[in-house]
């Protein structure tokens, strides 16, 4: 049986590519994808949008961290292919203009970011959890994070932007502790 | 730590996909969650000549009652899918508290519960789940379908019943007994880690409050999830006292002979699975309990 | 912030230096629009760089067949040692010492190989995923020698050579003393002695290593980018290998670098050899380094085992103090900073009047060691104040109360230890206040308090225990660094540095420096970083150092430009001799604010000048300048830490039920930052007292090799911390300011272990190895029953 694509050591990279469409931030974009490309890498090279990084390609880290479909992902564990017809939201995305999500002003409080390579991952990884809704404790939003590795900040200010993101989303809970 | 170069194949019926494993059998790998798959091409551990994606593939992707009472989980469950089923974890809480502890949710959001059986790391929750839950498999291929019980199922490191040309198409699992209770509990070095040891367990109760079932199942102790049988015979018959649970905890340090490695040696892994049975059967006591107290 | 208003209503500046100021950074970096090297956009036609490494921990390399990999569609050029035998000189080590057993680095392997990871060959090709394929067709004969893969297989009788013609595998034996601890090991009332062995791990910054470069033949000139802690170290590395004019090369931090840690402040063979093939291929091409790579070739801290012994009295006094430790080197020596930091940090805050510091610094056939946060000092602490915590159990004396019997006091500053530092200066301690750190550290803890529970817990089974660690940071180390200002000819000021930085905000803080250094509001000053074609001389970013010295730099040079400006003006306005001040972006009379002259006015006439006509009489062509500080020699920063946790004897599970941090690191420029610091430093710090441990077999192969084996703290593992300032200025720079980058993890896993053995002391359990994991634990427990 003939498969769809032969992406085999007769080709380069090129020859085997295929189209693949996305709805990303909103917008349709459409770029090239060998099959073994990874979704990670089909964001930040054909479609250009670098603020996904790569902090260690098997799934473990966070920082490649996107939302497919609704869902947060490790983007370094999924084919680009896999995404053709998905939406996808970004980092990039967050922010409206020039104006920073109220998740994003709470890590510019709290210090939240330093060098700054893990933080899309974050943002994405925060974002999804906080639409399932609310986070009312510190050892609840330590969990939230726990997804994700940070080498820099030590996740203090992590903990308190997640805490007065959700405070803000859903309103706090007078008895919600803050640490 | 980029794949290597495959023929890539996106069946669009399971006929088509049984076919392409019938015809490119052990040169290929299944794609389904992809979360233990694509780390291995990424590491270059493997390097297949051929990837049949089976997420297309329909009628995979919602778990159902049995007609005689039971779940049947299709390959392309997700895992995060079956964690927040209120119905499961009213029917199913073993599975329900397990998933809760496999890895973290942007893996479970992909990850597939067959998916985690058909790799059979002994390490992972699923397998050991399974495992105590007596669930079947139904393993398919072109020539047709057949079942293996969880007890057949587990063959080594990685390794399962499922031959080269042959697809997990679905796990079943009866519903419990009434009076069952059971506990999942496992120690990881971190939250969301592989585990050190972990154990699943099942323990339905007579009517005069002794044991009259149960399953006991260790992850990580072994080249595949473990049923700790002498622990399941000691306990049979008794009202899991006191007495009892020390007797447990004794007898799984005598059923277990864990490995080493650089996460843990041999004498922590078979104190810790025997501590983790000691306890997974105290919590069992305890739901039991507040039940009969209720 | 808000300005403050003079009566006339414009604006006066806001102090700056101390203030709480939020990030210019941020907005770049929370928007994805960072610009890390892999980031950037390169020129269409750049290729990527992918490399073979040697699998074997020591082995001869006898033939390279590169022919069926050069046959890959895409692969524009593979290139061995022999390659680029024009540049394979040896890369000398970044901190050496006189009796060095020097073995050359070369910046690839020729005819053999001496760790798992080390660089054989690179393949440069149309993407990184073609290069990886052709890497796997790169046929290699290799000859398996035997290998070393600890320092005790090191120094063995007979040992095997980690190097084939070496003298022996030490590379360094070095030892320090101070009055004469024979005599006094002699003669004192009590000795203990004990071994500890601390393991620490790589660096692990989020952004592994990366290097990409392009060499424009029209003008002759390489320029690099580099995600690397020191651009001028690395320039300078590259001009010589190249035999190139420094001038000719010009290297870039990209302005966005994803931690560094240490690891990056190295100079690497795959530094040397990207350049160097762009440069032979007229090619742009890129190495972003994939972390299987990080884990095997970065240079990481490994194995020191400590030989301990303590003399001391009845009360406790330490009189004497000997260490006698083996270091794990690694294959080569990149740089000797480590275990020479180690050798003079164990005296720590106490004052001991003997002391013999012993280093045996060992080749092994693992990969170079180097600096990773705290480098070197979590070792020498958990190996001093483990120590402490035993001689108190013996002494049956509180643990708080040994220490504060022996701590340097307030008023004894400048101390000198008695030995060298690192910098080559004689070990004195600038500045301090111990006992207030340690009081206010173990009143936060509520120290008596849970003294009094862990009584009453222990009585109903549970383990409860409390550690402390105190420690002296070396830090703000010379030889110097440097900061240009200048004010553009858009009436900006801008500051040059030639520090790069990795997320500590020197985009905002030296712009806070610069504006009190000036009395000019921060927003109309810029700060730029990281490149050697922007200013000339620099050392890097580690060892906590770059606020020590760029900060004083900062200073000068924003006070000399300040004071050229002022001229400027002074002759615009044609007023003598007066007092000027900023007033938004004017200069102009702090009691007469109508005559001014704005930054843009000033910089027409002195910058831009009109053509041909002379320059007004006073006016200081050219508005810019230059600053080194060149400190007289280290800083000292300080701490102490305290944890009560509790442990599950049945899993070895801990659990840290509070932490408190007294942190002194002199003036707090900017307090949001430096908090951001020391917590940043505490989560590494947890990493290695209780998860992170690089592991290797005995021949020397690595164990660990990826994030499913090597566990990294998420934010469940590290506690939320109390966290308080003491502020002990340093009379060695203008700011008295120390280093902030290492307090959170030099003393951690110290802490940990007191306050783990501290929990088992019921038990009798000896907690002896660093990081301390479950198993050990129960590997303790199950000992002492024994």
């Amino acid at each position: 049986m003939e498969p769809d694509v032969l992406d085999g050591p007769d080709t380069t990279d090129r020859a085997g590519a295929r189209v693949v469409s996305v709805i990303v931030n909103g917008e349709r974009r459409g770029g090239l994808a060998p099959v073994r490309m990874t979704l990670a890498d089909f964001v930040r090279h054909e479609l250009g949008l670098t603020g996904t990084h790569l902090g260690c390609e098997h799934g473990v880290c966070g920082a490649c961290t996107i939302i497919l479909d609704g869902a947060a992902v490790r983007s370094c564990l999924l084919l680009a292919i896999q995404a053709d017809g998905a939406t996808i939201e970004t980092v990039e995305g967050l922010a409206e203009g020039d104006e920073l999500s109220p998740l994003q002003q709470a890590f510019h409080r709290n210090h939240a970011l330093q060098c700054g390579f893990c933080t899309g991952g974050f943002l994405m990884s925060i974002t999804a959890a906080l639409r399932d809704g609310p986070v009312t404790a510190d050892d609840e939003a330590r969990e939230v994070l726990s997804g994700n590795i940070c080498r820099c900040t030590g996740y203090a200010g992590m903990v308190r932007a997640v805490r007065e993101t959700s405070d803000e989303i859903y309103g706090a809970d007078r008895n919600g502790e803050r640490g | 730590m980029k794949p290597p170069r495959f023929a890539y194949h996106a069946p669009a019926t399971v006929g088509e996909a049984l076919e392409l494993l019938g015809g490119y059998g052990d040169q290929s790998k299944v794609l389904a969650g992809g979360q233990s798959l694509i780390p291995v091409l990424s590491f270059r551990l493997s390097a297949p000549e051929h990837l049949i994606d089976i997420n297309r593939l329909p009628g995979l992707g919602e778990f159902s009652r049995l007609p005689a009472g039971g779940w049947r989980i299709p390959a392309l469950v997700r895992q995060r899918q079956a964690e927040r089923s209120a119905a499961l974890a009213e029917s199913a809480p073993l599975l329900t508290e397990a998933l809760a502890q496999v890895a973290h949710p942007q893996i479970r959001n992909r990850g597939t519960i067959c998916g985690s059986l058909a790799h059979a790391d002994s390490s992972a929750e699923m397998p050991a789940v399974m495992l105590a839950l007596n669930a079947r498999m139904t393993i398919a291929s072109a020539s047709g379908t057949r079942v293996v019980g969880a007890d057949d199922f587990f063959l080594f490191h990685m390794t399962t019943a499922i031959s080269p040309d042959e697809l997990l198409l679905a796990v079943e699992f009866d519903d419990a007994a009434p009076r069952t209770y059971t506990s999942f509990t496992e120690f990881a070095p971190r939250k969301g880690d592989f585990c050190l040891a972990g154990v699943a367990a099942t323990v339905t109760f007579g009517e005069d409050g002794t044991v009259a079932d149960c399953r006991v199942a260790a992850a990580g102790v072994a080249a595949t999830p473990l049923r700790l049988r002498p622990v399941e015979d000691l306990i049979t018959g008794s009202a899991l006292d006191a007495d009892a649970l020390t007797a447990a905890q004794r007898a799984a340090r005598d059923a277990v002979n864990p490995p080493g490695d650089v996460h843990a040696d041999a004498a922590y892994r078979r104190q810790l699975v025997s501590v983790l049975v000691r306890r997974a059967l105290s919590a069992v006591k305890a739901k039991k309990g507040s039940d009969d107290g209720a | 912030m808000s300005a403050r208003k003079t009566t006339a209503g414009a604006d006066v500046p806001p102090k700056m230096i101390g203030a709480r100021i939020e990030r210019r950074e941020d907005f770049r970096l929370l928007t994805g629009r960072g610009k890390f090297l892999d980031d950037l956009e390169m020129p269409e036609d750049t290729c990527e760089a992918a490399f073979l490494r040697s699998p074997h921990g020591h082995a001869r390399v006898l033939r390279i067949d590169t022919s069926a990999a050069l046959d890959v569609p895409g692969v524009l050029g593979v290139f061995t040692g022999e390659d680029v035998r024009p540049m394979m000189k040896p890369l000398p080590a970044k901190v050496a010492h006189p009796d060095l057993q020097e073995i050359p680095r070369l910046p690839m392997a020729l005819d053999a190989v001496h760790y798992v990871g080390e660089p054989v060959a690179v393949v440069i090709a149309s993407s990184r995923y073609v290069a990886e394929d052709a890497v796997d067709l790169i046929d290699v004969d290799y000859e398996p020698l035997p290998a070393i893969s600890s320092t005790a297989a090191a120094l063995a009788r007979n040992a095997p050579l980690v190097h084939e013609g070496a003298r022996d595998n030490i590379a360094v034996h070095v030892t320090q003393r101070a009055g004469d601890p024979d005599a006094a090991f002699a003669t004192a009332p009590h000795v203990l002695s004990e071994t500890f062995t601390v393991v620490r791990g790589g660096g692990h910054s989020m952004e592994c290593r990366a290097v990409a470069a392009r060499f424009d033949s029209v003008t002759g000139q390489l320029v690099v980018w580099d995600s690397t802690q020191a651009p001028h170290y690395a320039r300078n590395a590259l001009s010589a290998l190249y035999d190139m004019p420094e001038d000719d090369i010009r290297l870039i931090a990209p302005p966005d670098v994803g931690g560094g840690f240490g690891p990056k402040a190295q100079f690497y063979g795959e530094e040397a050899v990207i350049p160097w093939v762009a440069m032979q291929l007229r090619r742009p091409v890129k190495w972003i380094e994939d972390r299987r790579e990080n884990f095997i070739s970065a240079m990481m801290e490994r194995t020191q085992t400590h030989r301990v012994q303590v003399a001391f009295d009845d009360d406790g006094k330490l009189i004497a103090l000997k260490d006698v430790f083996e270091h794990d080197q690694g294959a080569y020596v990149a740089g000797l900073q480590v275990p020479m930091i180690t050798l003079s940090t164990v005296p720590g805050q106490y004052k001991i009047p003997n002391i013999h510091t012993e280093l045996y610094a060992c080749f092994t056939n693992m990969v170079p060691t180097s600096s990773v946060r705290g480098a070197g000092r979590p070792q020498a602490v958990a190996a001093m104040e483990r120590m402490m915590d035993r001689v108190a159990e013996y002494l049956r004396l509180d643990p708080a109360e040994l220490r504060r019997r022996n701590l340097i006091q307030a008023d004894e500053f400048p101390y000198k230890v008695g030995l060298m530092f690192r910098d080559g200066s004689p070990l004195t301690y600038d500045s301090g206040n111990y006992p207030e750190l340690l009081r206010g550290t173990l009143e936060r803890l509520g120290y008596d308090e849970w003294r009094a529970r862990q009584a009453e817990l222990r009585a109903q089974g549970r383990l409860i225990g409390v550690g402390i660690a105190c420690y002296v940071e070396g830090c703000g180390l010379g030889p110097y660094e440097g900061a240009k200002a200048r004010l553009t000819n858009s009436g900006e000021v801008l500051v040059t540095l030639a520090a790069a930085p990795q997320g500590q905000g020197y985009e905002t803080v030296y712009a806070q420096i610069a504006a009190d250094a000036m009395g000019l509001d921060m927003r109309y000053i810029k700060v730029t970083t990281g490149d050697t074609g922007r200013i000339p001389f620099g050392q890097g970013t580690f060892a906590s150092r770059i606020t020590a010295t760029a900060g004083p730099a900062v200073l000068q040079a924003c006070q000399q430009l300040r004071d050229r400006i002022f001229t400027t003006a002074a002759v615009m306005l044609k007023v003598e001799g007066e007092n000027f001040v900023f007033r938004g972006d004017r200069v102009t009379l702090p009691d007469d604010e109508s005559a001014g002259v704005t930054l843009r006015q000033i910089t027409q006439v002195a910058n831009v000048g009109k053509h041909g006509i002379t320059l007004a009489r006073g006016v200081p062509a050219g508005l810019e300048t230059s600053s080194y500080f060149a400190p007289e020699r280290a800083a000292y920063a300080s701490g102490a830490h305290a944890a009560v946790v509790e442990v599950d004897p049945e899993t070895g599970r801990t659990q840290i039920l509070k932490y408190v941090i007294g942190h002194d690191c002199g003036t707090v420029i900017n307090p949001l930052l430096v908090d951001g610091q020391v917590l940043g430093g505490f989560a590494a710090g947890i990493g290695n007292a209780m998860y992170e441990e690089q592991f290797y077999d005995a021949s020397a192969q690595p164990l660990t090799t990826s994030y499913l084996d090597f566990s990294l703290p998420s934010a469940v593992e590290v506690p939320p911390v109390e966290l308080f300032h003491v502020q002990s200025p340093s009379p060695l720079n203008p700011l008295g300011a120390k280093g902030a980058g290492e307090g959170g993890t030099i003393p951690a896993p110290a802490t940990v272990a007191n306050a783990v053995e501290d929990a088992l002391r019921p038990l009798g359990a000896r907690i002896n190895e660093m990081p301390v994991t479950p198993p050990k634990i129960v590997g303790a427990i199950t000992a002492a029953r024994r």
